[in-house]
C-alpha cells in the first residue's frame, strides 16, 4: 500500500518555525541553555589568556606573588565552563523531553479520534513512523541543534565583527568567503529535504511491512512465505538505503564545501596580512590575532553544514507530523449537540441513506431505509459484501452517511454529543478485538460507569463466556489480548458480545457476532440474548436461519437498499432472493442425511 | 529461549549478566563488522589522511609567520606565498578526504544495516509462534524500528569526530612525553579520575538507554493495540483511558530520556573540568619547575598549548560513549532476538519429499503450549489415510485446532510423532512441509497489496490465469471482477476494503492454489453467507478428491461432506467413524446433529 503523502509543500524555514512555536512555554529554557552556552564558550575562551598571563607574568619573571591566584582564577574558569557544559543539559533535558512527549501524546490523541475514512487511508507503518522516528528526529534538533545554531550564529556575527574592528580587509575577505554558503545552503535545502522526506516515507512503508509481517505471521508460516516476504522487505530497505545514500552524497559534497571556505579565506588572509605585515601597513600582533579569530571560526562556520543537515531533517518530520495533524476528524461533534428525550426510546430509523467511501464509484448504499421501533430487534440479511457491515457501522457513526440521515428517538444522529451517540449505541464486531488488559477491564469497557463484578458476571453470562472465563488462570483478572492469554475465536467473540451487553444499552447493535461458535454455544447464547433483547432495539447482521431467529424482523439488503422486510417465514415463502440466500444449503443437507 | 530474553525489560542486572549481553552484542557486531573488513580500513584511512592534513594546517600558519613574514620584510614574499598555497593546498585535500571519508562510512553503515534488519527480519520469520505469542508484535516492531534506528545513530552522530579525536590524543601524547616525560606522567595520573568517571557513565548510562527502549517498546506496543483496534476505541469511547494510559508510558520514556540527558551532562562536566583542573595543576607544577629551574620556560609553554588540544578531543569520546551505550542498550535486545532459536527448527538433514501423497499420522501424541500450562492433547494416535477428509468436531478449547496446528507444524508434538507420508514432521525441509501442507484459518489475514497478490501468496510463480481461476473455484471470482479495479484493487490494511466473509473467500482461494496434498481449513467459511458457502462446499467436493482434507467447522453442513469424523473432547478423539454410523449409533456427534437439525427447523 503506497502511502498518500504529498511533496513537500512548506520550506524549511516555515516548517522550523512551526516547531519553534509549539515551543514558545519553553523559550526561556532555550534561551537559558543559549546563555549557557555562550558563557561555556567565553570562560573556554578566558582560559587560553589567562595562561598567557601566568607564563608571560610569574613564570616568565621568576616572581611566583601572583601565581596563585591566577592559577585558582584559571581553576575557576574551567569550573565554569564545566559547570556550564552540566548546566546547558541540565536545562534543556526536562523541557525538551517534555515537548516531545507532549507533541507525542497530541498526536496520539488526535489520530483516536480521526475518522475511520483515515485509517483506512493511511497504512499503519506511517503512523507508528510519525509517532517514533519523526519525533525522536524533533528532539534531537531542540536539543542540540536549535542551541547551537543560535549560539554559533552568534560567534560567527562576533568574529567577523570583530575581524572588521581589525581590518576591514580580513572581514570582507572572511564575508565573501561565507557568502557562497548561503547560495548552497539554498540548493541543499532543495535537493536534501526532498531526499529525507523521501527517506521518512520509505521508512514508514517499512515499518509498515513489518507491522504486517509480524501480525500476518501465521499465515506466512501456514504457507511457507517467510523468504519470499523477506524479499519485499530487502527491495523496501534497500530503497531506503539507496535514499539514505543519496543524502549521505549530498553530505558528501556540503561539508568538506562548509570545510572549505573558511579554510581557503584564512589562506587568503594569512598571505595579504604577511605582505601587509611586510608592507608596513599592518601589525604583526594584529595579524596573530585575526587568524586566532579565523580558526576560532572554523568550528562554529563547520556546523553550519550539520545544522543545515539536521534541519532540513527535522522540517519534513515536522511536516509529516503536521500532515496528521492538520487533518480533520470529519466525524465531528455537533455545534450545539441536541440531547434526545429521556427515558430513550430506541426508535432508529435510516432514512433514505447513502453511502459512497471515498475514492469508489459507487455508492455502496443507495437510498437505504429502515425502521426500528423501540424494543424491536431487527436482522439484516444480505449477501457477502453488500454493505451490511458498512451500514451498521453508520449507526454509531464510525463513518457519516453522504446523503439522507439516521435519526434516534427522531434526532439526526449528527445532531447528538458523539461520546453521547456511543453510549447510546453499543456495538460487538464480527472481529473481536480484545486489549491487553484483564477479561474484567475489557469487557467493563462497554459502560461508562463504574460497573459491579456482578454486572460483569451477568454480562458474561448472557454471552455464555462465564464458565470458560471462571475456569481462567486468574478468572475475571486474567490477562487477555496481546500481552496475555490467548483466546480461541469463539472465546473472543463472546467476550466482545458481553462487553456490548454490559451497559443494556438502549440500541444494541450486533455484526455477526456469532460466526465462530459452535451449535451448542450459539443456541445458548441466541436464548440468553433473546431475554436481554426484550428492552432494547437491536440490529444484528446475520448469516444464518438460527441468528435469524433471534430477529423479530427481516430485512434484505440488496443493491444498496432494503428491498424486503417481514418476518422470517415471510420472507422464505415470498422472497426468492431470501430463500436462495438463506435457506438452500441445509434443506439440502437435511434431505441428503435424513435422521432414522 | 525465555532465558535469553526475560532480562529485556529489567534495567538493571547484575555484573555477570552485564557482561554476558554485552559479550552477546559485541558478538553481533563484529559478526557484522566482518563482511566489510577491508572497506573499515580503507574509511579509517581516509579519515586518518584527512587529520594529518588538518593537523599540518597550523604548523603551516606557524611557519607563514615565523619565516614567511621575516621573509617578506626582507622582500622576499615566495615563502609567505608558498604557506598559503599550501595551507589552501591541504585544506583542499582534507575536504576532499572528509567527502570520501563520510561517503565511505555512509555506505558502510547503511550496508551494515541493511544486513542486519535483513538479518533480524529473516530471524523473526523463522522463530517459532510460541515465541511470538510470549513477545508480543509491538515489541518485536520496536525492536526492527526504533532500535535499529538507535544503531544508526551511533554512525551518524560522532564516528568521524570520535576517530579524530583518538589519532588527535595519540599524537599529541607522543608530543608531551617527549617534550617532558616525568611532566607526562603527572598527565597519566590525570586520567584515573577521567577513567574513573567513565566507568561509572558506562554503568548508569547503559541502565538509562536500556529503560528508553524499553519504554519507548511499551508505548509502541500501546500504540499499535490502540489504532489496530481504532474502530473499538471510537464505539466504546475509549479514547481517554488510552490517552492516559499512553501519558503513563510516554511519561515513563520522557522520564528515562530526561535523565541520561542530565547524566549525559554530569559526565561531560566532569570530564571538561578533570581536564582544566589537571591543566590547572600541571601549570602550577610547571611553573614552580621553571623557578626552580628544572624546566624551560619554552618547553612549558608547548607543553600547555598542546595539553590543551590534549584535553579538547575528550569531549568528542564522551559524546561517541554516549551514543555508543545508547546503541549497545539496543544492540542487547536486538542480539536477544537473534540469538533465541527458533524451537520449530529446519532440520539440518532434512528427508526430501517432492510429492506427499498425504498420509497424516499421529503416534502418541501429547501436547501442552508451555511447561507450565496444562496438558491441552493426552496420547493422541489418530492415521489419516491419504485422501480421506476428516472433520474434527467439538467443544471450544476441546484442542481441535491444537490437532491442526501440529500438522502444520506451527507447534511440535511434547512428545510423540506427527508424520506425513510416514516422515516425522520434524525431519521435513519447512518448504516440503509447507508445499505439502496448507492452512485456512478463520481469521484470515490479508496483507496490504492487490487481492491478486493475497492469492499469490499461495504460489508466488503463479499466472493470472491460475489466480483467476483459484479464486473461480471457490466462487470469489465474482465479487473480485466487480471491484473497481478487479484483482489488481488494494484491500488495505487488513483487507480493510473487503468484508469478513470476502477475506475468507481470498483466503480459501489462496489456500487452493497452493495446490497442497493436505489441506486444513479451520473455521474457514464461518463469516461466508450461505449461498457463499455452498458453493465454497461444493467446490469442496471436487478441490478435495484426491487431497487429505483436516475441516473444523462448528456448522454440521460443512461436517457432512467428510468421509470420517472425529469427535475431540478434553484433548483426546472421543468418537471415530463415517457420519452415518456415528448419528446411528447415537452419541455426542449424534446430539450434536439432533441440535443442529432443531436449530435451522
Amino acid at each position: 500500500m503506497r502511502s498518500p503523502s504529498a511533496q513537500p509543500k512548506r520550506s524549511t524555514a516555515a516548517s522550523i518555525r512551526r516547531l519553534l512555536s509549539e515551543a514558545y512555554p519553553e523559550r526561556w529554557s532555550f534561551a537559558a541553555a543559549i546563555a549557557v552556552t555562550l558563557g561555556a564558550m567565553l570562560a573556554g575562551l578566558a582560559m587560553p589568556l589567562l595562561m598567557r598571563r601566568i607564563i608571560d607574568g610569574p613564570v616568565a619573571s621568576g616572581d611566583l606573588t601572583t601565581l596563585l591566584w591566577l592559577s585558582g582564577l584559571f581553576l575557576l574558569a574551567g569550573a565554569i565552563e564545566a559547570g556550564m557544559f552540566y548546566l546547558r543539559r541540565r536545562i534543556i533535558a526536562t523541557p525538551v523531553t517534555m515537548l516531545e512527549k507532549r507533541l507525542r501524546l497530541r498526536l496520539f490523541a488526535h489520530l483516536q479520534r480521526l475518522h475511520l475514512g483515515f485509517h483506512d487511508r493511511w497504512p499503519s507503518g506511517q503512523l507508528l513512523s510519525r509517532m517514533g522516528g519523526d519525533l525522536s528526529t524533533i528532539r534531537r534538533w531542540l536539543a542540540m541543534c536549535l542551541v547551537f545554531f543560535v549560539a554559533n550564529g552568534t560567534v560567527v556575527i562576533t568574529g567577523l565583527a570583530i575581524l572588521f574592528y581589525l581590518s576591514p580587509v580580513f572581514g570582507l575577505i572572511e564575508l565573501v568567503a561565507m557568502l557562497p554558503m548561503v547560495v548552497i545552503s539554498w540548493i541543499f535545502e532543495q535537493k536534501y529535504k526532498t531526499v529525507a522526506r523521501r527517506a521518512q516515507d520509505q521508512e514508514g512503508d517499512l515499518t509498515t511491512t513489518i507491522e504486517e509481517s509480524v501480525q500476518g505471521l501465521r499465515v506466512l508460516k501456514a504457507f511457507g512465505r517467510g523468504k519470499d516476504r523477506l524479499k519485499i522487505f530487502s527491495a523496501q530497505a534497500r530503497a531506503l538505503r539507496q535514499s539514505e545514500l543519496h543524502k549521505a552524497k549530498l553530505l558528501a559534497l556540503l561539508w568538506p564545501l562548509t570545510m572549505l571556505l573558511p579554510e581557503i579565506a584564512l589562506a587568503v588572509v594569512l598571505v595579504d596580512g604577511g605582505l601587509q605585515v611586510a608592507a608596513g601597513t599592518l601589525t604583526l600582533g594584529t595579524l596573530v590575532a585575526a587568524i586566532t579569530i579565523c580558526t576560532y571560526l572554523d568550528w562554529p562556520t563547520r556546523s553550519i553544514g550539520w545544522l543545515l543537515a539536521e534541519s532540513n531533517e527535522t522540517a519534513s518530520a515536522v511536516e509529516r507530523y503536521y500532515e496528521f495533524m492538520d487533518t480533520e476528524p470529519s466525524i465531528v461533534e455537533p455545534k450545539r449537540p441536541k440531547r434526545p428525550a429521556r427515558p430513550v426510546r430506541g426508535l432508529l430509523r435510516f432514512e433514505d441513506v447513502q453511502f459512497q467511501y471515498p475514492g469508489s464509484d459507487i455508492p455502496l448504499l443507495r437510498g437505504f431505509d429502515l425502521e426500528l421501533k423501540p424494543g424491536e430487534t431487527v436482522a439484516l440479511v444480505g449477501a457477502t459484501g453488500s454493505g451490511k457491515s458498512t451500514a451498521i457501522g453508520l449507526v454509531n457513526r464510525l463513518y457519516d452517511v453522504t446523503g439522507g440521515r439516521i435519526t434516534l428517538d427522531g434526532v439526526d444522529i449528527r445532531d447528538l454529543g458523539l461520546a453521547e451517540l456511543r453510549t447510546l449505541v453499543s456495538m460487538a464486531f464480527e472481529e473481536a478485538v480484545l486489549f491487553s488488559a484483564s477479561v474484567r477491564e475489557n469487557v467493563a469497557m462497554g459502560s461508562d460507569r463504574p460497573v459491579t463484578d456482578e454486572e460483569i458476571e451477568q454480562a458474561l453470562a448472557v454471552a455464555q463466556a462465564l464458565d470458560f472465563v471462571r475456569e481462567l488462570p486468574a478468572g475475571l483478572d486474567t490477562q487477555i489480548g496481546e500481552q496475555g492469554l490467548s483466546l480461541s475465536g469463539g472465546q473472543r467473540q463472546r467476550l466482545a458480545l458481553a462487553r456490548a451487553v454490559l451497559a443494556k444499552p438502549p440500541v444494541l447493535v450486533l455484526d455477526d457476532p456469532l460466526s465462530a461458535l459452535d451449535v451448542h454455544t450459539e443456541a445458548e447464547v441466541e436464548a440468553a440474548l433473546r431475554r436481554v433483547m426484550v428492552d432494547g432495539t437491536a440490529l444484528i447482521v446475520a448469516h444464518r436461519p438460527s441468528t435469524v431467529l433471534l430477529a423479530d424482523r427481516v430485512a434484505l439488503l440488496a443493491d444498496g437498499r432494503i428491498t424486503v422486510l417481514g418476518t422470517h417465514q415471510e420472507l422464505l415463502h415470498s422472497s426468492p432472493e431470501y430463500h436462495r440466500l438463506l435457506s438452500t444449503m441445509e434443506d439440502d443437507v437435511e434431505a441428503e442425511v435424513a435422521v432414522p | 529461549m525465555t532465558a535469553l530474553i526475560d532480562t529485556e525489560d529489567r534495567t538493571e542486572l547484575d555484573a555477570a549478566a552485564n557482561r554476558e549481553l554485552g559479550a552477546r552484542s559485541r558478538k553481533l557486531l563484529f559478526s557484522l563488522l566482518r563482511p566489510y573488513r577491508t572497506r573499515v580500513i580503507l574509511t579509517l584511512v581516509a579519515n586518518l589522511v584527512h587529520n594529518m592534513a588538518i593537523l599540518a594546517g597550523p604548523l603551516l600558519i606557524a611557519a607563514a609567520i615565523d619565516r614567511g613574514v621575516p621573509a617578506a620584510l626582507r622582500g622576499d614574499t615566495q615563502v609567505l606565498v608558498l604557506c598559503g598555497v599550501a595551507y589552501a593546498a591541504t585544506s583542499i585535500l582534507s575536504a576532499a578526504l572528509h567527502g570520501v571519508f563520510v561517503m565511505q562510512l555512509n555506505r558502510l553503515g547503511q550496508d551494515v544495516l541493511f544486513d542486519l534488519r535483513q538479518r533480524v527480519f529473516d530471524h523473526a520469520q523463522r522463530l517459532a509462534l510460541s515465541f511470538h505469542e510470549s513477545y508480543t508484535s509491538g515489541r518485536l516492531i520496536s525492536r526492527m524500528t526504533n532500535d535499529l534506528r538507535t544503531l544508526w545513530d551511533l554512525v551518524d552522530s560522532g564516528m568521524d569526530d570520535m576517530i579524530m579525536s583518538l589519532i588527535t590524543m595519540v599524537g599529541v601524547a607522543a608530543v608531551l612525553i617527549t617534550l617532558d616525560a616525568p611532566l607526562a606522567l603527572v598527565l597519566l595520573l590525570s586520567f584515573i579520575p577521567i577513567l574513573l568517571i567513565t566507568r561509572w557513565y558506562r554503568r548508569v548510562s547503559v541502565e538509562l538507554y536500556r529503560a528508553t527502549s524499553s519504554s519507548m517498546a511499551k508505548a509502541i506496543v500501546h500504540f499499535v493495540e490502540s489504532m489496530g483496534g481504532v474502530r473499538v476505541v471510537q464505539s466504546f469511547r475509549r479514547e481517554e483511558p488510552n490517552e492516559r494510559t499512553m501519558d503513563g508510558l510516554a511519561g515513563e520514556y520522557q522520564s528515562a530520556w530526561s535523565r541520561s540527558m542530565v547524566t549525559l551532562g554530569t559526565f561531560m562536566g566532569s570530564i571538561r573540568f578533570s581536564g582544566n583542573a589537571s591543566i590547572a595543576i600541571m601549570l602550577l607544577i610547571g611553573a614552580y619547575q621553571v623557578h626552580d629551574g628544572t624546566l624551560q620556560l619554552g618547553v612549558l609553554t608547548a607543553f600547555l598549548i598542546y595539553l590543551r588540544r590534549f584535553y579538547d578531543p575528550l569531549d568528542d569520546i564522551a559524546m561517541f560513549a554516549n551514543a555508543y551505550a545508547s546503541a549497545s542498550a539496543a544492540m542487547e535486545k536486538i542480539s536477544g532476538v537473534l540469538a533465541t532459536e527458533p524451537t520449530v527448527a529446519d532440520p539440518e538433514n532434512p528427508v526430501p519429499l517432492t510429492k506427499a501423497r498425504g498420509e497424516v499420522r499421529f503416534t502418541d501424541v501429547r501436547f501442552r503450549y508451555g511447561p507450565d500450562t496444562p496438558q491441552v492433547l493426552s496420547t493422541l494416535d489418530l492415521h489419516i489415510p491419504a485422501g480421506q477428509t476428516v472433520a474434527l468436531v467439538g467443544e471450544t478449547g476441546a484442542g481441535k485446532s491444537t490437532v491442526a496446528k501440529l500438522v502444520a507444524r506451527f507447534y511440535d508434538p511434547s512428545e510423540g510423532t506427527v508424520s506425513l507420508d510416514g516422515i516425522d514432521l520434524r525431519d521435513l525441509a519447512d518448504t516440503d512441509l509447507r508445499r505439502a501442507v496448507a492452512m485456512v484459518t478463520q481469521e484470515s489475514f490479508l496483507f496490504s497489496g492487490s487481492v491478486a497478490d493475497n492469492i499469490a501468496l499461495g504460489k508466488p510463480s503463479a499466472s493470472r490465469a491460475e489466480i483467476e481461476a483459484a479464486a473461480a473455484a471457490v466462487g470469489a471470482h465474482g465479487f473480485i471482477a466487480a471491484l473497481p479495479e478487479g484483482y489488481d484493487t488494494d484491500v488495505r490494511k487488513r483487507g480493510g476494503r473487503l468484508s469478513a466473509g470476502q477475506r475468507q473467500l481470498v483466503s480459501f482461494a489462496r489456500a487452493l492454489l497452493a495446490d497442497p496434498a493436505v489441506l486444513i481449513l479451520d473455521e474457514a467459511t464461518s463469516s461466508m453467507d450461505i449461498p457463499t458457502e455452498r458453493a465454497v462446499q461444493s467446490a469442496l467436493e471436487t478441490v478435495l478428491t484426491g487431497r487429505t482434507a483436516l475441516i473444523i467447522a462448528h456448522r454440521l453442513s460443512t461436517v457432512l461432506i467428510a468421509d470420517r469424523v472425529l469427535v475431540v473432547d478434553g484433548g483426546a478423539v472421543t468418537e471415530d467413524g463415517a457420519p452415518e454410523e456415528l448419528i446411528a449409533q447415537g452419541g455426542a456427534f449424534a446430539d450434536l446433529h439432533r441440535t443442529w437439525l432443531d436449530s435451522i427447523r
